[in-house]
């Protein structure tokens, strides 16, 4: 632990974390059981909403010395925000945990590896997506040279944390490209894509796709030049400067007032799209527009809904082919942004498949940005517990809303031995596997 | 606590089921009561009766005060540390002992989740009645420590009407089984009864036996909503007297309303002042009538508009958003401090008509929902802790309040439990000879007093704002 000085980090919780908000926690505890954190800890109230407000009321009041078993109880939090729905006196944690991590950061000498990831990650990596398109493409070139199996051969990848080994692992295929085979449906609607920076490069063939569906029930797609990652990464780390730079990038590239949406296909990053209201607030040139591009955002689920997709899934004829579907939530699309039934309507609406719940679909798989690399083991714990959900609706495809997710359940089911059985598929390839 | 005894303690759960970090001690610093706060020296999972028995003794020997904590959502700062010492924890202990389905009756260990006993005995056919709202968060261990009641209290009745057998760890460390599966059974003083609701002074309760009730075969819910609280209140009172009794009969005023639906969006009407949801459950003839005449009882009182809800759904939504409304009331100030007024169900009308008047003489605001059909009616004030002469309003208001309760018959907690925080009101209850029983039976089972000191019993008595006129 670097020294951090007790006084030093009180001041910055009074400087970042708004006491107001703090205050509208009345302890009753209803978060508790919507928390996978506190449920995963054998019910530390450590590890809880309730208890994270307290320690940040604590650390603000000055009533707690600083030490790791405080940071701690903040790093292990997913950021998943199931707790804000529980929440019946409305406290706004996502907030409070962005602003925490602020405070944190601003004081913070951090570890090394942790420099390593933050620096590559934020300042390079998602800051600008040229950089993300040529990372992806070293991977592909791994990948393709033969490079890959002689680095497992001599067990490289040992030296790495095991996440990253694993997720070595289940890193897609480089596409190939296939050719546009869907009509195109009269306009109703002009929609601006965003294309997101882990979806645009690791999962190209799916915002492809994603786009021919548009079209196919009814969009004109215009896709923004110059747009960036939406800065969740750094927003939910507590690099909130960094993620307003993102957010400004991104209301220069779309044209909000010539769309009638702002359409995504990951969950985290609509989450944060949709807030971009709250996060330039303050900012005097751009909080209008920001309320404006907040307004139009919506989800690849709902928009197909809203399309007529579920009827026209209902209208294809059967095969007989009998697929058990299963659907794990995308935490922020279901907690910050309330879509839980679209995705679940459109997997309902195909007939080739019967879905099944997955009991626990709306607790977080444990992926949450870069948690599975920062915090393995309780985010091995949660996958684990998923996992045997997973096993027991006995499901052979798992689908996600969200590239994080997806990559986590991939990783899960190379875990569990499962891949002979099992896939995972984002619900625009399921669809687009159905629509055809 | 001197490094020799932690360690002692420690070694007794082993070291991953103690918490000592400065984080962990202050999460178990609270619980769901404003303005009380104070760190234990360690909390502790002990896995077994054995565990406690072990962890007791050692407390005994050295005085260090041991404090079961469930999952902290009483409302009376009962699980709050103020003397230090141990926090014993039952997350570990939560497991079905027993469903002996011959004899009606289920044996559960004190951690597991109220609202899990319900689950483990629908599927046959079985009903645990009692209901708090916080079922979904507290332990049965704490509701029987503050005998707590529900939603159903009306015609079920509270926890103390379902706890059947008891095994305790005595502040001694010996083991003490009280009661058990038996219908009849009148063997001596019901110590058992005496442990409902002792709120962890006398003993850690390691296993309990509670009966059940067949399912009932029908239910059917009902909301009625009024233009004058006093409507609502009389419309309380007519159905009592029509010799119905409903299994809920819940009040909420318009305050209540609003924050329950900006939390629920279920379509209330936030333009009407008052509201009673209504249930009854059983033989779906005698529902149906009971619902019609009830139904009735409620527009003759004056009710602008009724809902019947359409399916069970819908009902769970309705009985969730009265469940969420002390949480939800918290929506509209900092700080909601929320009381347990409990007056004879004919006095209903006087009292919430009583609470307006005081929160209007403190120029406070006091939002009320509670059981109207048992009486137990919760004023909550949404007020801030910050604003220290607001809070000595606040704390004459509540006096007051407490006052014209015992006045009109009713008692200063319903369900709730005195803990610490209801301490210093609880001798306008009962007066000076039941303190000095409570006082003895306290001083004869835990001499030395280490099981949760400090609750129950205060070290003075309020004095009595309100003396005049009787
Ligand atoms: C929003 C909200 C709504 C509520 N609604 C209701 C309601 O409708 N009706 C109602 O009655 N109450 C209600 N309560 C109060 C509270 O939920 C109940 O008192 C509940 O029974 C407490 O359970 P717990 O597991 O949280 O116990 P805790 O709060 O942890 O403990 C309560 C008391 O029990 C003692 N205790 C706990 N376990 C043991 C044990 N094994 N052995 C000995 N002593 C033990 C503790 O020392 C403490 O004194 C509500 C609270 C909240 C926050
Ligand atoms: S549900 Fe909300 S008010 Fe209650 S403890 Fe959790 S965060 Fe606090
Ligand atoms: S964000 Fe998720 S992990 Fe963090 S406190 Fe809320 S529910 Fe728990």
């Amino acid at each position: 632990m670097a020294s951090v000085q007790t006084a030093d980090i009180r001041q910055a919780f009074v400087t970042h974390v708004d006491d107001n908000r703090l205050m509208d926690c009345m302890r009753c505890g209803f978060c508790l059981p919507a928390c996978p954190t506190y449920i995963h800890s054998d019910q530390d109230e450590t590890q809880s909403p309730r208890g994270r407000i307290a320690l940040m009321k604590a650390v603000r009041d000055g009533t707690i010395a600083w030490d790791g078993s405080i940071e701690e109880a903040f790093d292990l939090c997913l950021g998943c925000r199931a707790c804000e729905p529980a929440c019946p006196a409305g406290v706004q944690y996502g907030i409070l945990i962005e602003e925490t991590r602020e405070a944190i950061q601003s004081v913070k000498k951090q570890s090394l590896k942790e420099r390593i990831v933050r620096k590559g990650a934020f300042e390079h990596l998602f800051a600008d997506q040229r950089k993300m398109k040529t990372a992806v493409n070293l991977v592909t070139f791994y990948q393709k040279s033969g490079l890959q199996k002689v680095v497992r051969k001599i067990g490289f990848l040992e030296l790495f944390p095991p996440f990253m080994k694993e997720m070595e692992q289940i890193l897609p295929e480089p596409a190939k490209r296939s050719r546009p085979s869907m009509d195109k449906a009269q306009v109703q609607v002009k929609v601006a894509f965003f294309a997101g920076c882990l979806m645009d490069t690791l999962f190209q063939e799916t915002n492809r796709r994603t786009i021919e569906l548009l079209e196919k029930f009814g969009c004109e797609v215009v896709i923004p030049k110059g747009q960036q990652c939406c800065g969740a990464l750094h927003g939910h780390s507590g690099e909130l400067d960094k993620a307003r730079r993102n957010a400004r990038s991104n209301l220069a590239a779309f044209d909000v007032v010539g769309v009638d949406f702002i359409v995504n296909n990951a969950g985290g990053c609509g989450a944060f799209l949709a807030e971009y209201d709250q996060l330039l607030e303050q900012d005097p040139v751009l909080a209008t527009k920001a309320q404006q591009f907040t307004a139009k955002q919506i989800d690849i689920s709902s928009l197909l809904v809203k399309l007529g997709a579920v009827a026209y899934l209902e209208s294809l004829p059967a095969t007989a082919s009998t697929e058990l579907v299963t659907y794990q939530d995308s935490c922020h699309l279901r907690n910050v942004n309330g879509v839980k039934e679209p995705p679940r309507d459109i997997l309902k609406a195909v007939k080739d498949c019967t879905f099944v719940e997955l009991p626990g679909a709306d607790l977080c798989c444990g992926s949450a940005g870069i948690y599975n690399v920062l915090q393995p083991e309780m985010a091995s714990r949660i996958l684990a517990s998923k996992m045997m959900e997973v096993k027991g609706v006995q499901a052979s495809t798992i689908i996600t809303t969200n590239p994080g997710c997806l990559l986590q359940m991939k990783v899960g089911i190379e875990r569990e031995g499962l891949s002979a059985t099992t896939r995972a598929l984002h619900l625009v390839d399921f669809m687009y596997e159905k629509v055809r | 606590m001197e490094t020799k005894i932690l360690e002692q303690l420690v070694a007794i759960t082993g070291s991953q089921y103690a918490k000592t970090t400065a984080a962990q001690k202050l999460a178990y610093s609270y619980d769901a009561t404003p303005n009380f706060q104070a760190m234990p020296d360690v909390i502790l999972s002990p896995g077994s009766t054995e565990d406690i028995q072990a962890i007791v003794k050692v407390c005994a020997t050295h005085r260090i005060p041991i404090i079961s904590r469930g999952s902290g959502t009483n409302l009376a700062a009962g699980t709050v540390p103020t003397a230090g010492g141990v926090v014993l924890l039952f997350n570990r202990m939560n497991q079905l002992l027993e469903l002996d389905e011959g004899n009606l009756t289920i044996t559960v260990q004190p951690g597991m989740i109220t609202s899990e006993i319900n689950a483990l005995v629908e599927p046959k056919g079985l009903f645990y009645p009692p209901d708090p709202s916080s079922m979904n968060i507290s332990t049965i261990g704490g509701n029987v420590s503050e005998n707590s009641g529900g939603l159903r209290g009306l015609k079920y009745g509270v926890t103390r009407d379902y706890v059947k057998g008891l095994t305790i760890v005595l502040p001694n460390g010996e083991l003490l089984k009280t009661g058990g599966k038996l219908a009849k059974d009148v063997a001596g003083y019901d110590l058992t009864s005496l442990y409902v609701g002792s709120e962890g002074t006398l003993g850690v309760i390691t296993e309990i036996t509670l009966s059940l009730i067949p399912a009932p075969a029908s239910k059917q819910t009902l909301l009625a909503f009024y233009n004058h609280l006093e409507e609502a209140a009389e419309a309380v009172s007519s159905i009592i007297a029509a010799k119905i009794i409903p299994t809920t009969l819940e009040f909420m005023d318009k305050g209540t309303i609003e924050t329950v639906e900006d939390f629920m969006n279920i379509g209330l009407p936030t333009d009407c002042e008052a509201m009673l949801l209504i249930e009854q459950d059983g033989d779906p003839l005698i529902v149906e009538k009971d619902m019609a005449l009830m139904h009735q009882l409620c527009m003759e009182q004056g009710a602008t508009s009724t809902q019947h809800a359409q399916t069970e759904v819908e009902a769970e939504q309705l009985r969730i958003g009265r469940r969420s409304a002390l949480s939800a009331l918290a929506r509209k100030r900092p700080t909601t401090i929320l009381e347990d007024a409990t007056v004879p169900r004919s006095e209903i009308a006087n009292m919430v008509k009583a609470i307006q008047q005081i929160a209007d003489k403190y120029d406070l605001v006091i939002c009320t929902f509670g059981h109207a059909g048992d009486g137990n009616l919760h004023p909550t004030c949404l007020t801030d802790a910050r604003d220290q002469e607001e809070m000595l309003r606040v704390e004459a208001a509540f006096s007051e309040i407490f006052e014209h309760a015992i006045q009109l018959g009713g008692t200063i907690t319903g369900e709730h439990g005195v803990g610490e925080m209801k301490s210093p009101y609880l001798e306008w209850k009962v007066g000076a000879a039941g303190m000095e029983v409570m006082r003895n039976i306290k001083k004869a089972v835990d001499p030395l007093q280490i099981m949760n000191p400090g609750k129950i019993f205060a070290k003075d008595t309020k004095k009595r704002v309100v003396v005049q006129h009787g």
